[in-house]
């Protein structure tokens, strides 16, 4: 394969999705089968020829191939495979391909998958996805040609940061762009349906496994790429609120209120024109997001090399699909009356309340990461937005929000009633008001994370009490508990793991920012430095290699009182090509904490050290797989029910029932 | 159709009006109205109690100087930190530090840990200086000549090759004179401030 067959596969699948950006929609509006069948085989080949293109610019990094511009700028012969592979998607033009692999897969699976669609409405969705597709593509042909060559080739590359060069790294883009891009569908269902003018329960059982698979990949990106920044650089911070970290939280956090109010639409076909809207705004923040990284109007560690004219296609082809699908809304959200009435206090009134924290947290990220844009654009001074009002603003939000996201599981559909949640928090509630004196009364630190911790508590508390209720334990003898526990519906457990993994990832956060203990030392051979209840024991340093770097690699044994529980070998590599150094942080994780140790450089009778114990920290990311996990769950659940659609209206009318049989003795 | 569903497309297009318009000034580029201009007049208080401060006068100080502003809340700082150990290794020219917006334990804190490349650092605290210097984000690095001219200006972390191709061309055009004779600058090289 050749960087030229990768090149002509680009523009095949360009030509593919022209054809079926304009033709299945055309057969959609005059009723012409014909011309809808052309979506799903082009849609497919797409796929194909873009996987294609992938493929030919894989090999030319595998085999170091120096005649391919993008080979030499971000390749060395000396890298080991899995960074020669995953150097493919470490610069602009090849992450863009990545991104374009993904949007047309999912694409695909749509075609592939979607035989439950109706014909016209799934040609209609497969056309959207084809715009976008056509837009990127055309990006990619006439400003980011990853296939450029370079001749006469050089006979070496210019290598790859090292801080890219780590396996967590490697992974942490495709599963973002899954997250990102994967949310392209929701759009294109959002936007089909506009067109189509059809909203209802149907279409939020379609659209939801879309998102939700979409909503796992991104969780697990993000918490990939933190879990990165925590080991890799060496100072055990895991979230900046860089911008470009800002514009992966935005889609995540307009994802999650879009899978909450979808469950709105499915069970009371209320909230359609905000779902919709929602759907459309969390792929617009995607876009946004890719904007900002490629565009370099902000300063940020993630940026790529910019280049005016990139930054003016991506803000047309923003501006062109936002703006075309807000129109699109702007036209036809009129039409979208709610046929599903409920009072504030119910189900459907605690959805919207989350719906609108999640909203807002959205909208301040998006504002804090582009009011020095503003300000520079209003006032033509240059500022920053910090760390410091993130914080203050999520500390802010926290509170209500966890508070609404405990009570909202036991409030029934259309008309709940507080009290009778009360009644069923009564325990939560008891346990948690304990916790919170303990916490006053033995805890030492700062209010906040404090708070986070009582938060945190309360909400695993509450779910607790929540699936206790649904499996009636305690008020039915065990087995019958028992049954009624392996008999809950998946989608249960996607509610129950997915709150429980949040919490657990707030008593990461706080416990963390509350308890860690750091060290900052000289140390020589066999002295000891006291952290927390732990003792690092300096053993010494010894020089090490690896394929492309030289690293000086440093031994600490950990005691609790006599006990050695942990050896840590920290590094600090030096690499070549480029040269630069790293710090390679040597973590020993056990359930209530991590023990982390770097090593510096050499000093006067000694070596500059860094020894931390950071009690909960790797709940973090703990919790995040719990998130992960529960959508699993129920995206096992959803497959099915979408695939049968009998059986999906008997489990609608259990699911419907379950929560009003229960609300029935309050009321 | 209502006001209400307009309401998102004109939040858009004001969105996207702003970001083109922010896609005609480059960040990354120099904010050209402070180039070949005399750097403000300033006094800040020294990071480090009884280490030096630096003020406007330091960079009169008839030869060429590297002003990096820099924070402990920012990680591209400390992903260009160690060019600047080099940086500062290498150059038998003064490096200073701004530390900006920044609490002093927690600026004196990432020196401590990382390694002290300045020979003088100021605390700009609340970011006054950084409004009359048009800092634009952290890092951003200065070169200053001899009668405190601004010379040169890059928004971002500094990498190998800026370092080469821009920053040290940069420094030779600012009048690189020899370093010894030249009048020492307050707190220069050796006086080990800042205890690394």
């Amino acid at each position: 394969m050749s960087p030229e067959l990768g090149h002509l596969s680009l523009w095949l699948a360009f030509g593919l999705a022209a054809i079926v950006a304009v033709v299945p929609l055309i057969g959609a509006h005059r009723g012409d089968a014909r011309l809808m069948a052309v979506a799903e085989p082009l849609a497919v080949g797409q796929f194909l020829f873009v996987a294609l293109a992938f493929a030919a610019l894989t090999q030319a990094f595998i085999v170091s191939d120096f005649s391919v511009r993008l080979v030499v700028a971000s390749s060395h012969t000396d890298k080991p495979l899995l960074y020669k592979i995953s150097g493919v998607w470490g610069n602009h033009e090849g992450s863009l391909l990545l991104w374009m692999v993904i949007l047309t897969l999912f694409a695909a699976a749509v075609a592939a998958f979607g035989r439950n669609l109706p014909v016209s409405f799934r040609a209609r969705v497969l056309s959207v996805q084809s715009m976008i597709a056509t837009g990127f593509l055309a990006f990619i042909l006439f400003t980011s040609n990853p296939f450029e060559r370079l001749i006469p080739a050089p006979p070496q590359g210019q290598g790859l940061n090292p801080l890219l060069q780590d396996p967590g790294l490697a992974f942490h883009p495709p599963l973002l762009y899954l997250g990102y891009v994967g949310f392209s569908i929701a759009f294109s269902f959002a936007v089909a349906a506009l067109i189509d003018g059809r909203i209802g329960p149907t279409w939020a059982r379609w659209v939801r496994p879309w998102t939700l698979a979409a909503w796992m990949a991104l969780t697990a990106g993000i918490a990939l790429g933190s879990w990165w920044a925590y080991y890799e650089l060496g100072w055990g911070g895991w979230w900046f609120w860089d911008p470009v970290e800002n514009a992966s939280l935005m889609p995540w956090l307009a994802g999650t209120a879009l899978l909450h109010s979808a469950i709105v639409v499915e069970k009371r076909d209320a909230l359609k024109s905000w779902t919709i809207l929602l759907a459309i705004m969390t792929f617009s923040l995607s876009l946004l997001g890719t904007f900002l990284v490629r565009s370099g109007v902000l300063t940020s560690v993630h940026a790529f090399a910019t280049d005016p004219a990139r930054g003016v296609f991506i803000l047309a082809l923003l501006a062109l699909t936002v703006g075309g699908a807000l129109t699109l809304y702007a036209w036809r959200a009129a039409s979208l009356e709610a046929s599903g009435l409920y009072r504030p206090v119910s189900r459907e009134g605690m959805l919207v309340v989350n719906n609108l924290f999640l909203a807002v947290s959205a909208a301040t990220v998006l504002l804090g990461t582009l009011y020095p844009l503003i300000v520079d654009g209003l006032l033509g001074e240059k500022i920053t937005v910090a760390a410091p009002f993130f914080n203050t603003i999520t500390v802010a939000l926290a509170p209500g929000f966890l508070l609404a996201m405990a009570i909202g599981p036991l409030m029934a559909w259309k008309r709940g009633s507080l009290k009778s949640v009360v009644k069923d928090l009564r325990p939560a509630i008891v346990g948690t008001a304990l916790f919170a004196v303990f916490t006053l009364v033995a805890l030492d630190g700062e209010w906040a994370p404090l708070m986070g911790l009582v938060l945190g508590v309360w909400l695993v508390l509450a779910t607790a009490m929540e699936l206790a209720k649904r499996i009636k334990l305690f008020s039915t003898p065990p087995w019958v508990s028992l049954r009624r526990l392996v008999g809950l519906p998946k989608r249960q457990w996607g509610l129950t793991l997915g709150h429980l993994g949040l919490a657990v990832t707030i008593l990461g956060i706080a416990g963390s920012e509350a308890f860690t203990v750091e060290k900052l030392v000289t140390v020589s051979r066999g002295q000891s430095v006291e952290a927390g209840p732990y003792t690092f024991i300096f053993e010494g340093v010894n020089p090490a290699a690896g394929p492309n770097y030289t690293a000086v690699e440093g031994h600490f044994r950990v005691q609790r009182g006599r006990q050695t529980v942990a050896r840590l070998a920290p590094e600090e590599r030096t690499y070549t090509s480029p040269p630069n150094t790293t710090t390679e942080a040597a973590i020993k994780p056990l359930w209530h904490g991590d023990l982390y140790a770097v090593v510096g450089e050499p000093e006067q009778g000694g070596w500059s050290a860094r020894l931390y114990y950071k009690p909960l920290v790797s709940w973090i990311w703990a919790g995040a797989g719990l998130m992960v996990v529960g959508g699993a769950i129920s995206l096992t659940d959803r497959r099915r029910r979408v695939g049968a659609p009998t059986r999906a209206k008997a489990d609608r009318a259990d699911a419907s029932a379950g929560p009003k049989s229960v609300a029935a003795p309050a009321e | 159709m209502s006001w209400r569903a307009l309401l998102p497309i004109a939040v858009f297009i004001a969105l996207t009006v702003l970001l083109y318009g922010a896609l005609s000034r480059n960040p990354r580029e120099l904010n050209s109205a402070l180039i070949d201009k005399p750097a403000p007049t300033f006094d800040l208080p020294a990071l480090y109690e009884g280490g030096p401060g630096l003020s406007s006068d330091d960079l009169r100080a008839g030869r060429p100087a590297i002003v990096n502003v820099f924070a402990s809340w920012c990680t591209p700082c400390r992903a260009e930190h160690p060019q600047l150990m080099t940086l500062s290794d290498r150059l038998d020219l003064p490096v200073y530090g701004i530390n900006y917006k920044d609490t002093q334990a927690a600026g004196q804190r990432f020196l401590d840990d990382l390694g002290n490349p300045y020979d003088a650092v100021g605390v700009d605290a609340d970011g006054r200086l950084g409004i009359d210097l048009g800092v634009y984000g952290v890092p951003e690095t200065y070169v200053v000549d001899g009668q405190g001219v601004i010379r040169f200006k890059h928004a971002g972390p500094l990498t190998p090759r800026l370092i080469e191709t821009e920053l040290m061309p940069a420094l030779e055009a600012a009048g690189r004179v020899a370093g010894p004779q030249g009048e020492a600058p307050a707190g220069g090289q050796g006086d080990g401030q800042g205890g690394n």
